[in-house]
């Protein structure tokens, strides 16, 4: 299999505090990967870490053969690595179409002086951003909200839209932070079918989650985070089996009474 | 144009088409309705037209990318004070209009990004307070490089600035038609002006409804997202003070022009916070609100001039409120009523970002499925 993204040694400290500690990691070309761990063992962090929001300590992230830039998010953005967020962060005064439609800036070429003359160029790629847009709703199942502002939209539609705007930046890898975090059971049915439609469409998906059932479901290798550390990287049944694993989601070993 | 004929009460809505005619034809009568009621009123009026294009170019910055800018009249200074040095005895240098009103434009986008870096990081109240701060260098420049060198003529500013000459048409002459029929030259600045706020308008709203309007909007509404999406948040913002400043620029070359003399006392702080007001009391972030706004409040303090001190004089037999210290009265009790009232402006219309009209009629016909 090709190695899609392979994080080595990934350090970052908030003070005296060590969020990530020699994390190393490898995600291979069309997997679902998933990223768990209790509450504060650094997940969000490496995502972070990762797409350019913080400048890590120590390490590089390799992309497809080459280093990542750092600390530099739209660029990590044009290399191919998109984001979601745990708490939804959509453009709120936006529609959905143009939400999806912003998610296009870095694929599209449009500048002030074409925007002011209107030329053919400029007009034929704001006609494609705008289909490619629907068609994003489309394929996330909210076609029919296009036009509402995504401020009104339901919980469960802003987090589709996040994923569309997500993938309107034509992404290799698409990294989703608890997507499926306040959705009832039918949402993350319905997620689950998404994100598997997402995969078999060439993406590599890597998902920070905490509902067990969706990640052994859906991912075909998991690492578990805890205290900034990796403590395992296996198929989901064998992580489940894992001692270190167990302690760290129950508080104490098997020997820890 | 469309978000002004939809801002059209009652016609807006029912028949666009009416609406723009009518604004259109406003437009051009306005001019002809205030010379009534004298002269002055012309002139207001075109001073009005330029308090629309600094509020346009101020929207663009705070309603559009949402960046907090409280020093933004130092633009029009910048733009005012290049046609002055430009075009008047100061140094003896005349240049075209033509020449000058790119420079201007030019040195105003310059002074924009020269704004911008600096304040990359800041967001809200701090932004607000080092662009308060750049008005005021600003300002002081003008008013003290009159020493060693002397460069802005400090506080006595400039005099005889040559009025706007658009290819040998001197728009500071007024056109004898026939004996007894004169067009006065403030009725030339007004169409003039008026055509300048309408190339203005057309260019903000392309802006607006495109790649680069849409991607101010995303960093307005979340930054981060935006980063996370590869917007080049740096540059998107250092674009919308340079291009605002640009339209601040251009205004500030026409103001130079129109008056024939700038001095420092015209960008003053208060100023800013005139335009600024002009941008809430509208609407902030939406093109007609910008337009309406500037409209309303640059006519008040001349109508209340007009009305506050005879009334007050009939009332009391003397005038207790000077027109100017009523002005700002009256303009902070309406941004605290429109607070409180219609916090989104006077026009709270939704500004779009993308052209979604075939997009309407596809969604229309799946409905009807």
């Amino acid at each position: 299999m090709i190695t899609l993204l392979e994080a080595r040694n990934i350090g970052k400290r908030f003070g005296g505090l060590q969020a990530l500690s020699d994390v190393s990691l490898t995600i291979r070309k069309g997997e679902v990967y998933g990223l768990i761990g209790p509450n504060g063992a650094g997940k969000t962090t490496f995502f972070n870490v990762l797409t350019g929001a913080y400048t890590p300590d120590g390490g590089e992230f390799v992309f497809n053969g080459s280093e990542l830039p750092v600390g530099k998010p739209h660029k990590v953005v044009g290399r191919g690595i998109a984001r979601t967020f745990q708490n939804i962060r959509l453009f709120r005064e936006l529609t959905a179409l143009e939400n999806v439609m912003a998610g296009h800036h870095i694929r599209t070429k449009a500048g002030v002086w074409g925007v002011l003359t209107q030329n053919r160029f400029t007009r034929e790629e704001e006609r494609l951003t705008t289909e490619r847009a629907y068609e994003l709703l489309k394929y996330v199942g909210i076609e029919r909200f296009a036009e509402v502002v995504s401020k009104n939209l339901s919980y469960g539609d802003q987090r589709r839209l996040e994923i569309a705007r997500a993938l309107a930046t034509e992404p290799q890898l698409l990294a989703l932070d608890e997507p499926a975090a306040g959705m009832n059971a039918t949402e993350t049915a319905q997620l689950k079918l998404l994100i598997e439609q997402i995969r078999r469409d060439g993406i590599t998906v890597m998902l920070i989650e905490h509902d067990v059932k969706l990640v052994m479901g859906l991912c075909d290798r998991v690492a578990v985070l805890d205290f900034g550390k990796k403590i395992a990287e296996d198929v989901p049944a064998v992580v489940q089996r894992n001692d270190a694993v167990i302690a760290a989601y129950l508080g104490g070993g098997k020997h820890a009474h | 144009m469309n978000e002004l004929a939809a801002a059209v009460p009652w016609l807006g809505k029912r028949n666009p088409m009416a609406a723009r005619w009518l604004i259109l034809i406003i437009a051009i009568v306005a001019p002809f309705i205030a010379w009534q009621f004298g002269k002055s009123w012309v002139r207001i009026l075109d001073f009005a037209l330029l308090y629309m294009m600094l509020a346009l170019g101020l929207n663009l910055v705070v309603g559009f990318a949402g960046l907090l800018d409280l020093g933004y009249i130092a633009f029009y200074a910048v733009g005012a004070y290049t046609f002055a040095f430009l075009a008047s005895p100061h140094f003896d240098v005349h240049l075209p209009f033509w020449v000058i009103l790119p420079l201007g434009a030019g040195f105003a986008a310059l002074a924009g990004i020269m704004l911008g870096f600096p304040v990359l990081r800041l967001r809200g109240d701090y932004l607000a307070i080092v662009t308060l701060g750049f008005g005021e260098i600003v300002r002081i420049f003008m008013l003290n490089l009159n020493y060693p060198v002397n460069i802005t003529n400090g506080p006595q500013g400039i005099n005889m600035i040559d009025p706007i000459n658009l290819f040998g048409w001197d728009l500071s002459r007024n056109i004898q038609v026939t004996e007894n029929f004169t067009i006065n030259s403030l009725f030339l600045y007004y169409y003039f002006f008026l055509l300048a706020v309408a190339a203005s308008i057309v260019f903000i709203q392309r802006l607006q409804i495109s790649r680069v309007g849409r991607a101010w909007a995303a960093m307005r509404d979340d930054e981060l997202a935006a980063k996370a999406i590869g917007i080049n948040t740096r540059n998107m913002k250092l674009l919308a003070f340079s291009l605002g400043a640009t339209f601040g620029g251009v205004s500030g070359c026409l103001f130079g022009a129109f008056q024939g003399f700038v001095s420092p006392e015209s960008f003053s702080l208060m100023e800013s916070i005139a335009v600024l007001t002009m941008v809430v009391f509208g609407g902030m972030g939406n093109i007609a609100g910008a337009v309406v706004g500037a409209f309303v409040l640059a006519l008040l303090p001349e109508v209340l001039r007009d009305v506050a001190v005879p009334l007050q004089q009939t009332l009391f037999g003397h005038v207790l409120l000077d027109p100017e210290v009523l002005r700002m009265l009256l303009l902070s009790l309406a941004m605290i009523l429109m607070m409180l009232l219609r916090p989104a402006g006077m026009i709270p219309a939704r500004a779009r970002y993308s052209h979604d009209h075939h997009l309407s009629n596809k969604l229309k016909q799946g409905g009807a499925k």
